[in-house]
């Protein structure tokens, strides 16, 4: 095979054949019997423990910790699931290092939390292996309810009411259910099909409908929603990317990130994914440091990360930007792009430093680029919705809108923080709030 | 580095770690590489009767328990007396012994309780060469049904008959190896030293089922679907062995008979902690079936280091130590007020010991909203609960309070003279103090 990480221009196949399957391995691999006991066994069984507060799902870690270093760990599972129906997906991509095991009290102690992800996973992989449905469905209730969105959010609530009796109908735009466990995290972070193994896992409860190839705004109306339910839950995440606001932003070789992740996670072949040799990812979240790694990992010869604020500012967590180091991705802070240069396609993107508050310099500097992603946010798409706060749709309470009978979480509404943790916890919360409105 | 020779009932070995009889001296391949990685002496594997040897199971002889990484906490086993034949043992002991002469080399032995088998394998043993034996009175399983082991251990008569007949058929210091499955392990003591010991060695294994298969509902180690009780060892017996050897040390009527200390011995501090209380040596064996013999390296070194920051000259320095403050509770200073206190810079905040002291005691911790733990000197009994609990070292210690201080829970002022049980205004025996 040719030699072809210094080929310019947008390519396939860079790597060998191998290369591929090793890069896009499991980033941790599941933890072993032996291997989990010892990490389970370094939990204190906190009173009050502070890892459950700092779990937006709150699930009892200690309680599951230790079932798994009794040697029940499908209790475990049982413990997690129970409070968060994707604690599979979780256990793969919460940020740990600033949620639950920041909080647990051995990260004060010795810089070095239990493992509280990792012995998720073991915990739910073990269940989930065994085929097993734990949570069965409440007498019916003869209510029709709506989900909009197969994300997170709307797994979590559409479940949530099924298990209350309730008969749900999840409609979702998209070609299959997931939202971005399917089409947005990293590969590396669910390997081996996970998120849709774990969609049909937790329809297994019955009672849910799903309806794919279905938007809200181009196949039917929020009123004809309303009118067909009992109750309607919006998940629809965020659709829509900024854009730089930049001259020649449609020139050739310039993507949104969330739309190259998602056509890598639908690829069979990896190989067959063509992918830059100097690579330029713009913005400092969790999707820009994925777009960067992940192109890293396909043969891109330089990748550089370049974010207009200081590193403290990035919202990818510093777990995050050493992952992204580590994999050879250059990070440049303190610079936002000024002009896209290329005659058709982008040959170089101009950037000039600034300061934390965004004051230009005065001073530039070029970097070449025959491929740019854009990761500088998502946003909300559609109009037919419920009255917004700021860009979301505004929520009281369990999620409840400006709508009578509407509710919506997720990333698409006020108050998340934009995590798959998250989305859970509110899809779930607003399931509880409509099964109580609805039978009250 | 410190002198670490030491002469137990008149046996010169140059450190006081033998190892026990058991495994690791059942023959003499294992007997040479233990004294070349530094054993002071051996108690070789109990011998039996000449004739056919026992047999031993052909399944599992273990069973186990196990702390945090699978860390070997206790073993039990249902092994018996050396099955290998009496004149090989014989020749293999002789060999040793010329070969090491400086280390410790004792014959085990356990035949029927009638005197002509105790003097005719003691004439046979004492052609070895080997400086001393042992009696096997404590093994719990498989010999005792035959009336020997812990079946004679337990017999304080019987002790003492076969005691006597090997005094009277043999010159060589005898130790008499005493059973812990027993209510007051002084009585097997009193009657060894009666029948003329020189010494008692202690513990031998405590009657156990460390765990059942809750499939086959068969205890472990299964055999068949099977399971006997077995003999427990390692560092879970270490307090129970800790306790009766002190028991005997203690006890006027024993006062001055050589101990052997065993039960647990895992580290040099293990060692020390029984020599302190009372043993001359101690014996060794779970901890070397679980690391091998190199361990004696770290027991010497460790040994000596703390000798020599004590200033001891000698292992007499040592041994014996703490026998005068093993006390009866009733002796315990009533005067003597403590309370918990928690180092707020140690703490992590982890709540064990709100768990423990709310559910458990006295309520005597508070934790406020943003989880500072405070003790409540006026709830505070000085349980050291707390203290056990607390998953971080010396966070929370016992702290006394001053003569003269005023004890919050109770409303007295603290006292600096010595007040016990027996002069108590509550003890309904108390004894006039005059
Ligand atoms: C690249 C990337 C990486 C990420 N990595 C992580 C990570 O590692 N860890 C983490 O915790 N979070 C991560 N996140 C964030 C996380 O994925 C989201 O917070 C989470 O998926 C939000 O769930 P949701 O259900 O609200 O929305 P989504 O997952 O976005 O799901 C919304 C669903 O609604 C459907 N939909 C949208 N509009 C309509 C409509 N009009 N009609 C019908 N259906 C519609 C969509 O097709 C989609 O299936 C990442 C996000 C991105 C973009
Ligand atoms: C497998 C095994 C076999 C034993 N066999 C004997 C024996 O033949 N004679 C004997 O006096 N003690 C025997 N013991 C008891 C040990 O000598 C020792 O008293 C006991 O194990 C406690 O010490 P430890 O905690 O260091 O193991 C045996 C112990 C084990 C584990
Ligand atoms: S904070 Fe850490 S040690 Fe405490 S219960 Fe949670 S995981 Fe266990
Ligand atoms: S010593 Fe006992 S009573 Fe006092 S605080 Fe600790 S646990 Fe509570
Ligand atoms: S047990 Fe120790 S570390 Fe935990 S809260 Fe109490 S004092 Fe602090």
């Amino acid at each position: 095979m040719s030699d072809t990480s210094l080929t310019p221009g947008i390519v396939a196949g860079r790597l060998d054949p191998k290369a591929y399957t090793e890069n896009f391995s499991d980033l941790h691999p599941r933890l072993e019997g032996h291997e989990a006991r010892v990490a389970a066994d370094r939990c204190y069984f906190c009173h009050d423990a502070p890892c459950i507060a700092a779990c937006p799902t709150e699930i009892d870690i200690p309680l599951f910790i230790r079932q798994i270093a009794t040697g029940t760990p499908e209790a475990a599972a049982e413990t997690i699931l129970s409070q968060n129906i994707l604690g599979g997906m979780c256990a793969r991509v919460c940020p740990t290092e600033t949620l639950c095991e920041q909080a647990c009290v051995r990260e004060a102690a010795e810089g070095k939390p239990v493992l509280i992800g990792q012995l998720q996973r073991y915990a739910t992989d073990t269940l989930m292996e065994a085929g097993t449905h734990p949570f069965t469905r409440a007498a019916p209730t003869g209510k029709r309810i709506a989900v909009v969105g197969a994300g997170p959010a709307g797994l979590a609530c559409a479940h949530r009411l099924a298990m209350k009796g309730h008969d749900v109908t999840m409609y979702d735009g998209r070609d299959k259910p997931g939202g971005l466990n399917e089409y947005g995290i990293a590969a590396y972070k669910t390997v081996e099909g996970f998120a849709e193994r774990e969609v049909e896992w937790l329809l297994k409860i019955g009672g849910i409908t799903v309806e794919t190839g279905k938007r809200l705004g181009r196949d039917m109306t929020l009123a004809e929603m309303r009118g067909a339910h009992d109750a309607v839950f919006l998940g629809i995440g965020l659709g829509g990317v900024n854009a730089l606001g930049l001259e020649a932003e449609d020139k050739d070789g310039i993507a949104n990130a969330v739309d190259f992740i998602a056509e890598l996670r639908q690829t069979g072949d990896l190989a067959s994914l063509p992918v830059g040799r100097d690579v330029v990812v713009i913005g400092g979240g969790m999707t820009a440091v994925d777009a960067a790694v992940q192109a890293k990992l396909l043969g891109a010869l330089n990748v550089s990360l370049v974010y207009r604020r200081g590193r403290d500012r990035m919202n990818a967590s510093p777990y995050e930007q050493d992952l992204a180091a580590s994999k050879g991705v250059r990070i440049i802070t303190n610079a936002q792009p000024v002009a896209i240069h290329g005659n058709g396609a982008v040959r170089e993107i101009e950037f000039e430093y600034t300061d934390n508050d965004l004051t230009p310099t005065g001073q530039t500097f070029r970097l070449a680029a025959d491929q740019v992603f854009k990761a500088i946010g998502q946003t909300l798409e559609g109009g037919d919705l419920p009255d917004l706060e700021g860009r979301k749709i505004k929520v009281s309470g369990a999620g409840r809108t400006s709508l009578d009978g509407v509710w919506a979480g997720g990333d698409c509404a006020v108050g998340g923080d934009d995590l798959t943790v998250t989305a859970v916890a509110q899809g779930r919360d607003a399931a509880e709030d409509i099964h109580a409105s609805l039978m009250g | 580095m410190a002198n670490l020779e030491t002469t137990f009932v008149g046996i010169k070995s140059p450190n006081p770690f033998w190892l026990a009889s058991a495994p690791p001296t059942d023959k003499e391949y294992n007997v040479r590489r233990a004294f070349e990685a530094g054993w002071g002496g051996v108690v070789w594997k109990t011998l039996g009767e000449d004739g056919p040897p026992v047999v031993n199971v052909n399944g599992p002889r273990y069973g186990a328990i196990w702390g945090a990484d699978r860390r070997l906490l206790g073993l039990n086993n249902i092994e018996l007396i050396t099955d290998r034949p009496l004149q090989t043992n014989l020749d293999e002991m002789t060999r040793v012994k010329r070969d090491y002469p400086d280390r410790a080399l004792i014959a085990s032995l356990m035949v029927p309780v009638n005197e002509d088998s105790w003097k005719a394998i003691l004439e046979r043993v004492l052609e070895t060469g080997c400086d001393g034996v042992e009696l096997n009175f404590g093994c719990p399983h498989g010999m005792s049904e035959r009336g020997m082991g812990s079946a004679v251990g337990q017999v304080p008569e019987y002790v003492q008959q076969v005691t006597e007949w090997c005094k009277k058929h043999s010159d060589l210091p005898v130790i008499v190896k005493l059973t812990p499955n027993i209510a007051d392990i002084r009585k097997p003591a009193q009657a060894a030293k009666e029948g003329g010991a020189d010494a008692v060695s202690l513990i031998n294994t405590i009657n156990s089922i460390t765990s059942v298969d809750l499939d086959l509902f068969s205890p472990e180690p299964m055999i068949d679907g099977q399971g006997a009780h077995g003999g427990y060892c390692g560092p879970a017996v270490k307090p129970i062995a800790l306790n009766m050897v002190a028991e005997i040390a203690r006890d006027p009527g024993l006062r001055g008979l050589p101990i052997s200390g065993i039960g647990g011995v895992t580290t040099w501090r293990d060692a020390a902690e029984f020599m302190a209380l009372g043993a001359g040596n101690v014996q060794v064996c779970t901890a070397a079936m679980t690391y091998g013999f190199k361990i004696v390296q770290e027991m010497i070194s460790g040994l000596s280091q703390y000798m020599d920051e004590k200033g001891f000259a000698s292992i007499d320095d040592l041994v014996g130590r703490a026998v005068p403050n093993v006390v009866n509770w009733q002796d315990l200073n009533l005067n003597y007020v403590t309370k918990a206190r928690i180092d707020q810079e140690a703490c992590i905040k982890c709540g064990r010991c709100y768990a423990a002291c709310e559910d458990t005691s006295h309520q005597a911790i508070s934790m406020s909203e943003d989880r500072v733990f405070e003790v409540i000197d006026a709830e505070c009994v000085a349980c050291n609960l707390c203290v056990n609990v607390c998953p971080v070292d010396s966070c929370i210690t016992m702290e006394r309070l001053a003569a003269g201080e005023v004890d919050p829970r109770t409303g007295l002022t603290v006292s600096d003279s010595y007040a016990n049980w027996t002069t108590h205004p509550n003890n309904p025996m108390k004894c006039a103090a005059e």
